[in-house]
């Protein structure tokens, strides 16, 4: 069944759009990210422009992470003060985020930026979570120690002016680098199209040292309001956003989270870990490709304006 | 007496066979259709272009049949044109054109190849023809046609390949030697706006008769809606759509509750 997308302007087939979303919310529920990064590159495919694919892949996002949200509300495990503190960086880092989008698009380098956004963020953490997970399976199967952190070890930057206590997540640390985080996650997220969970997660547990207790919880409710603030700017400002697509990702994807999370409970940790590493490596490199390989047409179009 | 001075003159005749008052032959066009609605299962659409040609006492003396070239153009758009070469080892936009005022949408549709229609110089006249469209470009604060520009000709591929301009020789047909037919094709992402029908009747390369008529692509209901707000309420449509993603999220966790 055709259906007409009235912002993305072209006709899709609503079955297609809804299989994408129940399958990308089938891994987001299976390894407990987004699923921006994979949803935004399909978009693309099936002739989505990039940027409505991005825009309207931040209202999807918002969606997923908010039910996932309430889910971890419920079992209190959540830091508020943390999720609060990384957002106030968050909302900056969208209001950049979207700026530089804008400009970008005037300058015909949106798409290319897109690209090689995606090439580094998904190949620089593609490729450490393939090491990480690689080796801790090595670990368990032929038995070697495993390397315990050093409790106290703090990093330089925790010690910065401004510390807050964050009570649940029992840490006590400047609030600049955990503002800087936040920047990031909203900067990269508005320009990607990706809720940035992939990238939230391990900088709060390497970096902030925030306890794996609390660690998911936080990062869906910072994810959940860094898109629902950048859903908000992309609409007022690029007017990209399509409900209609939106829509039916959302409904798929929340549906396919649910099968997801059930699937994650058969399988072990780290075996999942490389499991989304690979997949996160094959989606960098199937855009490094794109970037490198000569395009099959040169020239493009697009329209930057109508007359009444 | 004037054909005898239009063979001579070609240019001449060419004139004096665009006015109407002074044609032998008068030509009338009619459009299946004068309002396209784009609903939420459009999927592009076609229209059908009938016409006829009323002769007179001094037409019915011409010997060789009549030539259709009926020209649909959309409403006009800003176009930026970009192309890609390799810097660093990526590809990247490197260069790029601003098309002012180009038609959004643009068919040539014929009874014959335009050159054997008419000639060159009447088509370039007459801006029949794909090639013979202008293209205005923005330069410097200026809009003007650049001749020999390459990015003109790759615009007009880049649209042809989305099927948005169209250049069919023989996609009008004679039913009887003088009542026509032929079929509009308008793809799935066409642009909403009025749309202008030019249909001109040639005969022996020269110009006897031309007329229009229009039609307007309209998007309806929801469809509208939504553009509209996006366009007009932005801030508001944003809210709005944030808020059906927390609805949707929250159904979803109500619904999947486990516990």
């Amino acid at each position: 069944m055709q259906i007409f997308l009235p912002i993305a302007d072209i006709p899709v087939n609503i079955f297609v759009v809804f299989a994408m979303g129940l399958a990308v919310g089938f891994i987001s529920g299976m390894f407990g990210v987004g699923g921006g990064f994979l949803m935004t590159p399909l978009l693309i495919f099936i002739g989505v422009q990039p940027a409505v694919a991005v825009a309207s892949v931040t209202t999807h996002v918002a969606a997923s992470s908010f039910s996932g949200a309430i889910a971890y509300w419920r079992r209190k495990a959540l830091d508020v003060t943390l999720a609060l503190t990384l957002l106030a960086g968050g909302v900056v880092g969208s209001v950049g985020g979207v700026a530089l989008f804008t400009w970008l698009r005037a300058l015909d380098q949106l798409d290319l930026m897109i690209g090689l956004s995606y090439v580094t963020m998904l190949g620089i953490v593609g490729a450490l979570m393939v090491g990480e997970s690689a080796r801790a399976i090595v670990r368990t199967h032929f038995g070697g120690p495993a390397i315990m952190r050093r409790p106290g070890s703090h990093a330089w930057f925790l010690g910065l002016p401004l510390k807050l206590r964050f009570k649940r997540s029992k840490i006590y640390a400047s609030a600049i680098p955990v503002l800087g985080i936040g920047f990031l996650i909203g900067f990269i997220g508005a320009i990607m199209g990706v809720g940035g969970g992939f990238l939230l997660v391990p900088m709060l547990i390497y970096l902030l040292r925030v306890p794996t207790a609390t660690v998911i919880g936080t990062s869906m409710v910072v994810i959940f309001l860094t898109m629902v603030s950048a859903t908000i700017l992309h609409a007022a400002t690029n007017h990209l956003v399509d409900a209609v697509l939106a829509l039916i990702l959302m409904v798929g994807g929340v549906i396919g989270a649910q099968f997801g999370a059930h699937a994650a409970q058969r399988i072990r940790g780290e075996w999942l870990r490389l499991m989304l590493g690979l997949l996160v490596l094959a989606v960098g490199l199937r855009f490094a490709f794109e970037l490198v390989l000569r395009p099959q047409d040169l020239y493009s179009i697009r329209v930057i304006g109508s007359v009444p | 007496m004037r054909r005898a001075l239009a063979a001579a003159l070609p240019l001449a005749g060419l004139l004096a066979g665009a006015g109407p008052a002074a044609a032998a032959e008068r030509l009338i066009a009619a459009l299946s259709e004068h309002r396209v609605l784009i609903t939420s299962s459009y999927t592009g659409v076609q229209l059908m272009l009938f016409g006829s040609v009323e002769r007179d006492a001094g037409s019915q003396l011409r010997k060789g049949p009549y030539d259709i070239v009926a020209t649909v153009t959309g409403p006009h758009e800003t176009l930026r044109a970009r192309s890609k070469s390799r810097v660093l080892g990526i590809w990247m936009n490197t260069q790029a054109r601003t098309f002012v005022d180009v038609p959004a949408y643009l068919a040539v549709l014929a009874t014959a190849p335009l050159d054997v229609i008419t000639s060159a110089e009447n088509q370039r006249h007459l801006q029949v023809g794909l090639t013979h469209t202008p293209l205005p470009e923005l330069i410097h604060n200026d809009v003007g046609v650049v001749a020999n520009d390459p990015f003109q000709g790759e615009l007009i591929r880049l649209m042809r390949e989305r099927g948005l301009y169209s250049q069919e020789p023989h996609a009008v047909t004679f039913l009887t030697p003088t009542l026509f037919r032929a079929a509009i094709k308008l793809p799935a992402d066409v642009p909403t706006g009025h749309y202008r029908v030019d249909v001109k009747l040639f005969a022996e390369g020269n110009l006897l008769a031309r007329t229009d008529s229009t039609f307007d692509i309209v998007k309806v209901g929801f469809e509208q809606f939504v553009v509209n707000a996006a366009h007009q309420y932005g801030l508001l449509y944003g809210i709005a759509t944030a808020l059906m993603a927390l609805l949707t999220g929250w159904i979803a966790s109500v619904t999947f509750r486990r516990d």
